[in-house]
């Protein structure tokens, strides 16, 4: 069948060519993507924004799964984390916005490290069981009387949209997306580096046989919770801007069901697909709200029922399915001169 | 003392419940070496057809009896029909699957019976057995239930040819394809009893915690961890870490840190177990030769 061996669909990191055509695609999709906030409208800009951050956390959540093979339901929870930093310290210490990211970005870090120490030595489906575990206690400890001077409880905390900076001709919103867009890229090409690296080597030669990369001098459980850290670090991030631009977090926010959407991404783009990951993003932004029209519990619904179609007819993603187009026009171009 | 004594055994009346529950993912686990992320809702979906059947007119125990019916019946075509063309993908695939039908049966029974929590009746009398004021009826009944419960899964595995020859299955699959056994068959049967298991979990559980699309969440990690706590292929670690769990649950709840931390009381064990002893108090250590 044709998910024989979801994984070992995945390619392994290859000499990259810089063709002329891919630069310029890349070029081209920069262009759209400055340009899009001052065609769209303030909400579209606003989804735009939120489909951004989304893409943050599921490069991170796809650097772990798809790279080091390591499932987690609980990212989520470093969302929550993140988004939460960036409030608390914005809100009680009156920090600039920007610096919370980074701030959000290293707490997740350490404690993703933190949690994935004792997860390294939980094979797969355990992982799944402890983060599964700790997605759905994120909205209890986060309502937690006992921190909740700082938490705001229930209630949660509202967050001051940031002002454009002075002497740029853009409204808060279109700010907004530029800076989340910076990030972005930044993040992407920082993944990027990383992943087809000898970091990136290292973990798929994990993935695909333990046994021989530790034979090779990989320290297989500095790297599995280093990627645990890196990916949290992702998610923490995403969190972090994600609170920015929705100006509010509150515990139910974050329960288990933003887990699921995050993983869910990583799934219909692709695993260890770095472009399919924009696709998932947009898909978990957009596909809800159309969903939605029909029935509050649609959305879901229809999540559930794609997670396991994806597992059956596309198990690496779009980008797996469109990998497969392409190169299948491309021998159907070659064998039309023949027929 | 009697405050005591009264969370003690309200503790083992939800302990009972988590017991089956963790039973259920127990089973399934000990045949395929998976855990069903997908029991909890699984459960939950059955408690709603009772609750739908005993609403229509059909009176307690007739209702009860089919919905295990439907719940075996409906299980077992799940199993042959989407779990098990998976049976040699990675783990990863089998856990995005079970993800996909918790968020199916969530959203279906949010969809057909909207979220608005309702109660569910008891089968069994109101006021307290010889007038005591230490547990109520119903945490009696569930006890009793899940006891006799207990009692006939062990009878059915120990002394019938049909449950030794699940055993057979799942302890050793390639050995009982060669003696005949169709295994495949055997796992579907697995699944059916373990959601039929989870039928009356969720039937005893919901006149404690009332009924809504969501009651099982709290109720399947506790049962994870359960089984986590016993060892996750020994059955009877699990009802033994289902029982002790209900009262840990209960006594922390009541006396020290109150019902808010009820789901990380939950992580933390079930980290802790994976942390110490991964593979729990009763049980087997797989050594794996590389």
């Amino acid at each position: 069948m044709a998910f024989g061996n979801t994984m070992r669909h995945i390619p392994a990191t290859r000499p990259v060519v810089f063709h002329a055509r891919l630069i310029i695609g890349v070029l081209l999709l920069l262009v759209v993507a400055i340009a899009l906030p001052f065609v769209a409208s303030g909400y579209l800009v606003f989804q735009l924004t939120l489909t951004l951050v989304y893409a943050i956390a599921i490069l991170g959540l796809n650097m772990l799964t798809g790279y080091s093979g390591q499932i987690s339901l609980g990212h989520g929870a470093f969302y929550a984390i993140g988004a939460y930093t960036t409030a608390i310290l914005m809100t009680r210490f009156g920090v600039d916005y920007w610096w919370t990211i980074p701030i959000a970005g290293l707490t997740c870090l350490i404690v993703g490290f933190l949690f994935g120490l004792p997860a390294l030595r939980l094979e797969g489906l355990y992982l799944a069981l402890a983060t599964f575990a700790l997605a759905a206690a994120t909205p209890q400890i986060l309502k937690h009387n006992g921190i909740s001077a700082w938490t705001g409880g229930v209630q949660g905390i509202v967050i001051i949209k940031p002002d454009p900076p002075h002497g740029l001709p853009v409204n808060a919103d279109q700010w907004l997306y530029l800076f989340t867009l910076a990030i972005t890229i930044a993040m992407f090409v920082l993944a990027w580096n990383l992943l087809r690296g000898r970091i990136g080597r290292a973990m798929i030669a994990i993935r695909d046989h333990p046994t021989a990369a530790a034979a090779m001098g990989v320290d297989i459980s500095l790297f599995k919770s280093l990627m645990f850290g890196v990916s949290a670090l992702y998610t923490g991030i995403a969190g972090s801007l994600g609170a920015i631009a929705v100006q509010f977090v509150s515990p139910d926010a974050f329960n288990i069901l933003l887990s699921i959407s995050l993983l869910l991404g990583v799934v219909v783009g692709g695993l260890g697909s770095i472009p399919g990951v924009i696709f998932g993003a947009l898909f978990i932004e957009f596909v809800p709200d159309f969903a939605g029209q029909v029935s509050k519990a649609a959305p879901w619904a229809v999540y559930g029922l794609l997670l396991i179609a994806c597992m059956y007819v596309a198990p690496s993603g779009m980008a797996g399915l469109a990998r497969q187009t392409l190169a299948s026009i491309r021998k159907a171009g070659r064998a039309w001169p023949l027929a | 003392m009697n405050g005591l004594l009264h969370q003690v055994f309200s503790g083992l009346a939800t302990g009972g419940i988590y017991a089956s529950l963790a039973l259920a993912l127990v089973m399934i686990y000990r045949a395929t070496e998976l855990v069903n992320f997908a029991q909890g809702e699984m459960a939950m979906f059955s408690t709603y057809l009772a609750w739908s059947m005993i609403n229509a007119g059909l009176p307690y125990w007739p209702a009860f009896l089919l919905t295990i019916g439907v719940s075996f019946l409906a299980a077992a075509v799940i199993q042959l029909a989407i779990i098990r063309p998976l049976a040699n993908a990675p783990i990863l695939a089998s856990v995005i699957v079970f993800i996909g039908l918790l968020l199916v049966f969530n959203s279906i029974a949010g969809w057909i019976f909207s979220y608005t929590i309702k109660t569910f009746p008891s089968p069994f009398p109101s006021e307290p057995l010889w007038a005591n004021s230490y547990i109520s009826t119903h945490e009696v009944g569930a006890i009793g239930v899940t006891l006799a419960l207990l009692a006939i899964l062990f009878a059915f595995f120990r002394w019938t040819e049909l449950g030794l020859t699940m055993r057979a299955a799942a302890e050793n699959p390639v050995s009982s394809r060669l003696v005949g056994i169709r295994v495949a068959r055997m796992v579907a049967l697995g699944w059916g009893l373990a959601a039929a298991l989870g039928a009356v979990a969720g039937m005893m559980v919901a006149p404690i915690i009332f009924l809504d699309p969501n009651m099982m969440s709290g109720v399947l990690l506790y049962a994870f961890a359960a089984a986590l706590l016993g060892g996750i292929d020994n059955p009877w670690g699990a009802v033994l870490g289902g029982f002790s769990l209900g009262i840990v649950e209960n006594l922390l709840g009541a006396y020290l840190i109150g019902t808010e931390l009820k789901m990380t009381v939950a992580l933390a064990i079930i980290v802790l177990v994976l942390v110490v002893k991964p593979s729990g108090v009763f049980g087997r250590t797989v050594l794996t030769r590389v």
